[in-house]
């Protein structure tokens, strides 16, 4: 199933649903050709805070809207319009944000929605997701569009390597193993690679553990504090910039229960990434499952190294 | 303008389209938004704008700016074509090592601004327009939007607010295809009339013929600068040059094949009509 059967039938079953768009269709092109849906979808043309108005005001007459437009023009530029009338208000508008982090590939900066996991989780009672490819999103969905509170999903067509845990809770990770040299917390489209980064260093050796963090708001506090407590090392793998996304997430998590550990992240900082297309992109910004691995056993050597010294 | 600049101008705006198809492939570019604004681009850059390769840092030089940023195959091209830029680095188009993307940065030289997201550079473009006038400069100052980009909210705040401030010496193009992203403008936010809006705002509105030179010509140098801003409304043709795609709602990201781009180059000269198989691409 893809997000658009998954969406249809879902609207079908349930007529609090709006599918709502400012003019981005890609995933849901053929809604508007569906009768028993067109009155129903509401594209309010290249307009996100419009949208956004108006997904509030259906949301007061007891409707769930489901919104869509490009992760960067609907986290910013509909910020205040999100924040005022879906936050304050505590509406359940669905938020879908379309290439999100790095799957903006060679769009460039202005595309890029690598603030959206932190402004999104600022906004009081709003819920953050970031499913690992699509099969984790389509099984994620159906009950983040069923909880009452505004949520905000980062949308993922990225195919699965792995299967996963059907029992999708909100607040509840996936941990797809547990290790004593390094776990690695992650989200999102990079989960793959970081799944095959695992496979690397246990082929030379090392303990690996893996933990989809799928719900980023609210968080699995206890899947991070078992991760570092097992764990030498824990390596926060996101397509986001360091401040205020998962490793910021995690260090408030860590205080919070007057714990400290080395967690180290591998995210952007301070940096658009280079546009260019997706392949590329994860080269050069050393994402690619070899440069991870790579990586990780680098920041492992060289904080192993702190420590005798 | 005489036969022999009209004729220049054709050969410019040809090689621009070829140029435009090329980057049309492994990955792919916003081919058909590109195509409608090549006559606008060639024209501007050709006989009204002071700006060229060597006169970049000159505060006086007139600026562009390409609100409608997705156009920047088009850009681009025409940078190549006029020295701007190596012709070459088109080649680097998507790579890591370079900068030529999707949407117009800095690092190319003559681009004013960066852009991509929608209804930005008119308000850029009144800060550049408000500082020339303070300075008592007499640059000129362009803005091109698309048509859908008329969308956006903040286009209707820069039309307010550069007409209170009387920015005469701001020239607001709406490069009107008739096509935004994924549909035909009038079939989802009808925009039109764009002139009578515009002029309702206390601008002053021309309509143009966006592919006909002499007639932008006549247009461009009879502006007048009579404590107004002015929106000159090119009426063109998404995909222009290429009839295989032209007015298509399915055509303006287009990611070809090897195969398809040559027989595209084909249809640029010879008005034989490339077969297309390639998936049509909905990425906004």
């Amino acid at each position: 199933m893809n997000y658009e059967e998954l969406i249809s039938e879902i609207a079908l079953a349930d007529e609090r649903y709006i599918i709502m768009t400012a003019e981005n269709r890609a995933l849901i092109r053929n809604i508007p050709k569906n009768p028993a849906l067109a009155d129903r979808f509401i594209d309010t043309g290249i307009t996100e805070q419009t949208m956004i108005g108006m997904a509030a005001g259906l949301a007061l007459r007891g409707r769930v809207p489901i919104v869509h437009a490009l992760a960067a023009f609907l986290t910013m530029r509909a910020y205040e319009f999100i924040r005022t009338d879906v936050g304050i208000g505590h509406l359940p508008v669905k938020l879908t944000g379309f290439i999100p982090g790095f799957l903006s590939d060679g769009n460039g900066p202005t595309h890029q929605a690598i603030e959206d996991v932190s402004i999104m989780r600022g906004i009081p009672g709003m819920q953050v997701f970031a499913p690992a490819d699509e099969e984790d999103m389509i099984l994620m969905l159906p009950e983040i569009w069923d909880s009452s509170s505004p949520a905000y999903t980062r949308a993922n067509l990225i195919k699965p390597l792995v299967a996963h845990d059907k029992n999708f809770r909100i607040g509840k990770a996936e941990v797809i193993a547990e290790g004593s040299t390094i776990t690695f917390l992650t989200y999102g489209m990079l989960f793959n690679n970081v799944f095959q980064a695992k496979q690397v260093l246990e082929s030379q050796g090392l303990s690996v553990g893996l933990v989809n963090m799928r719900s980023l708001k609210p968080v699995d506090e206890e899947a991070i504090i078992r991760a570092v407590k097992q764990s030498e090392l824990v390596v926060v793998v996101e397509d986001h910039f360091t401040t205020g996304g998962l490793y910021s997430i995690v260090a408030e998590v860590l205080l919070k229960n007057q714990l400290t550990a080395n967690v180290q992240p591998l995210s952007l900082t301070e940096q658009w990434f280079r546009p260019a297309r997706l392949s590329e992109v994860l080269e050069y910004e050393g994402f690619t499952y070899e440069k991870i691995a790579a990586r990780a056993l680098g920041i492992l050597e060289s904080t192993a190294s702190k420590i005798q010294l | 303008m005489t036969e022999e600049q009209i004729t220049d101008l054709k050969k410019l705006a040809l090689a621009v389209r070829e140029n435009i198809v090329r980057l049309s492939t492994d990955g792919g570019c916003f081919t058909g938004a590109s195509l409608s604004c090549t006559d606008l681009l060639v024209y501007l850059y050709s006989h009204y704008l002071n700006v060229n390769p060597s006169n970049l840092e000159d505060p006086n030089r007139d600026y562009l700016f390409l609100s409608k940023g997705h156009d920047v195959p088009a850009l681009y091209s025409l940078f190549a074509e006029l020295g701007f830029i190596e012709p070459l680095r088109l080649a680097n188009h998507l790579q890591a090592n370079d900068h030529i993307y999707w949407h117009p940065n800095t690092h190319i030289p003559g681009v004013e601004f960066h852009s991509g997201s929608l209804g930005h550079l008119p308000a850029v473009a009144m800060g550049v327009a408000m500082d020339c006038r303070i300075k008592k400069q007499s640059n000129k100052i362009v803005v091109i939007t698309g048509d859908g980009e008329l969308n956006e909210g903040s286009v209707w705040e820069s039309a307010l607010v550069a007409a209170a401030y009387k920015l005469d010496n701001l020239i607001w193009i709406v490069d009107r295809n008739y096509f935004q992203a994924n549909v035909a403008t009038e079939e989802l936010i009808p925009l039109d009339p764009i002139h009578k809006k515009f002029e309702a705002f206390g601008w002053n509105a021309i309509d143009v013929d966006g592919h006909d030179f002499n007639a932008m010509h006549d247009t461009f140098t009879s502006i007048n600068t009579n404590g107004k801003p002015s929106v000159i409304i090119a009426h063109t043709v998404r995909g222009k040059g290429l009839p295989s795609i032209e007015k298509r709602a399915d055509r303006w990201f287009c990611n070809f094949t090897h195969e398809e781009v040559n027989a595209l180059l084909h249809e640029l000269h010879e008005n034989k009509l490339a077969e297309l198989n390639s998936e049509t691409l909905v990425v906004r």
